[in-house]
């Protein structure tokens, strides 16, 4: 059995964050255990740029995003496994992997970072007719096919979602030569942003479809064709408004879901709504010493977020490790009326630091209030512009309000119009 | 003659209308703030765009390394771009910065390597 103070789950920007931020904080011995062949995620194959505005302040594409991460790691005597698929963690912290070099390796663990990201919803999670045929793939799928192995995937696609990763591919395969007939969105908004609705669709003449869905592929070896309808308000297609569009692949970004059969394994408690671990404000799960950081714990639409959350769970391990972690008082936060999570999920009073409250909206909203209230106290109401659920806000709960709640004290953030 | 836009420079996205005779802007309309009527204008006398695609690499440990333009494009000018980009080849080792076309369509933009790949 191998010993490490800290072991990481994940090499992506999560996994890599909070290494550096314990190396950072002077833990010893830490592992990264990566799954892929190289560190870097999913931005390996995010190659368009729009990454590390926040961050560093400049517009990067994905890899180059992670190659400072990498480089970083490199720097340090942090220790990497790539090609090394963790199987189990342990009620012990005891981390089982394997790799083809190392057979099955245990790791006793201090503390554990949980990075290993989300996972695109597929197809088997839609109701959608007909047999398997070739050519229907999650867009992410697809985007490994164009930029990692470097083939394109089909030649008339349509898209199924018109989430930030569906609209990328719309621009990429377009570029490369697709013909690109039709983003349809089943809800009456688009997920994704504006700004690559104007650069990826209008910019090339693609047409967005909302309250629009595919019920039916065709074909049995490849897919010949789809069958779109509008859907009612209940979502539910429209009997008269089938249509069938000729294609060849159908790419789906219907929606991410954070990868945690390693949290179940462990019998980590799970939000019902983020999908990811409950954690408090270090981001450590309700199992003592075992951390959660990235799309694993919330699925985020920036990178930078996720950076600056896996720090904090970086720091969080690394005061839990040298025993600094104080016990403390746990209250829960609660999204209300609009609000529909909250993470953390609990905090602690006794905090002498700024917490901040990441939380996302269920519908649009235009000029509304996000109302921070405890006890029937307002402890802050601000005014947004804009508030969407496809933009993660947060509110900021400093000490001088923790100091006046108790254990029996609950955060609320809402939305009033 | 008036021209329809969506601001991409916040989430608002606000609905602009803009009146244009002879490539003159007459008025700019429908933003909430400054950014907006920079936007506008800047769309519509000289639309550019970020391009990153893949380019074909040898001897790597991948058969493509992803690149991007120094600096945004000229909109049309995009797939003409690409078509002499996916005519280069380039051989490993590659690290981020190394340049594959030097300023590509007399564009100033160079095409720039975005990932490394030490080669096998």
């Amino acid at each position: 059995m191998l010993n490490y103070d800290l072991v990481v789950v994940g090499g992506g920007p999560a996994g890599m964050a909070a290494a550096l931020k314990a190396k950072e904080e002077g833990v010893e011995k830490i592992v990264i255990l990566e799954r892929a062949e190289t560190l870097g995620g999913i931005l390996e194959q995010c190659i368009h740029t729009g990454f590390g505005l926040h961050y560093f302040g400049e517009e990067l594409s994905g890899p180059e995003y992670a190659g400072r991460f990498i480089a970083e790691v490199e720097k340090t005597d942090i220790d990497v496994y790539l090609d090394t698929m963790v199987l189990d963690v342990s009620k012990d912290n005891v981390v089982t992997a394997v790799n083809n070099k190392d057979g099955l390796i245990k790791i006793q663990a201090v503390a554990v970072v949980l990075a290993m990201g989300c996972r695109e919803r597929p197809r088997g999670a839609l109701s959608i007719a007909g047999s398997r045929p070739a050519g229907v793939m999650t867009a992410g799928t697809a985007q490994k096919y164009v930029n990692i192995d470097g083939y394109m995937p089909g030649k008339k696609v349509v898209i199924l979602g018109s989430g930030d990763i569906g609209l990328i591919m719309a621009r990429r395969m377009t570029l490369e030569g697709a013909e690109v007939k039709v983003v349809c969105e089943l809800m009456p908004y688009s997920g994704g942003l504006k700004r690559n609705i104007v650069q990826c669709l209008d910019d090339f003449g693609i047409p967005l479809r909302l309250s629009c869905t595919v019920i039916a592929t065709h074909g049995k070896d490849r897919l010949e064709g789809v069958t779109i309808a509008n859907v009612d308000e209940h979502l539910k297609p429209i009997p008269g408004t089938e249509q069938y569009i000729e294609c060849d692949t159908l790419l789906l970004s219907v929606g991410l879901i954070p990868e945690n059969e390693l949290s179940n394994g462990v019998g980590i408690e799970l939000d019902r709504v983020t999908g990811g671990p409950t954690v408090d404000e270090y981001r450590e799960t309700l199992h003592k010493g075992i951390f959660a950081c990235g799309n694993v714990l919330q699925v985020h639409d920036l990178v930078d977020y996720v950076t600056e959350e896996s720090k904090i769970a970086g720091k969080g391990a690394a005061d839990y490790i040298f025993g600094k972690k104080q016990e403390g008082t746990y209250i829960n936060t609660k999204g209300v009326n609009g609000v529909r999570y909250i993470v953390p999920q609990r905090v602690n009073i006794k905090n002498e630091e700024d917490v901040k409250l990441y939380f996302r909206v269920g519908q649009v909203y235009k000029g509304a209030k996000v109302v921070v209230e405890c006890d029937g106290n307002i402890l802050s109401s601000k005014k947004k512009v804009m508030l969407a659920p496809g933009e993660m806000e947060n509110v900021t709960i400093t000490p001088e309000m923790l100091k006046n709640m108790n254990e029996n004290s609950e955060i609320t953030v809402r939305i009033e119009e | 003659m008036k021209k329809n836009l969506i601001c991409v420079s916040c989430p608002l996205g606000c609905p602009i209308e803009v009146e244009i005779e002879n490539g003159e802007i007459l008025s700019v309309a429908g933003n909430t703030c400054k950014r907006g009527d920079k936007y506008a204008r800047d769309e519509l006398t000289n639309p550019v765009r970020s391009l990153t695609t893949t380019v074909k690499l040898f001897d790597g440990n991948l058969p493509v390394v992803p690149v991007k333009s120094s600096k945004p494009v000229p909109k049309d000018k995009m797939f003409e771009c690409m078509k002499l980009i996916n005519e280069a080849t380039i051989k490993a080792p590659v690290k981020i910065g190394d340049v594959v076309i030097s300023d590509i369509l007399g564009t100033g933009a160079d095409i720039v390597v975005t990932n490394n790949d030490s080669g096998k």
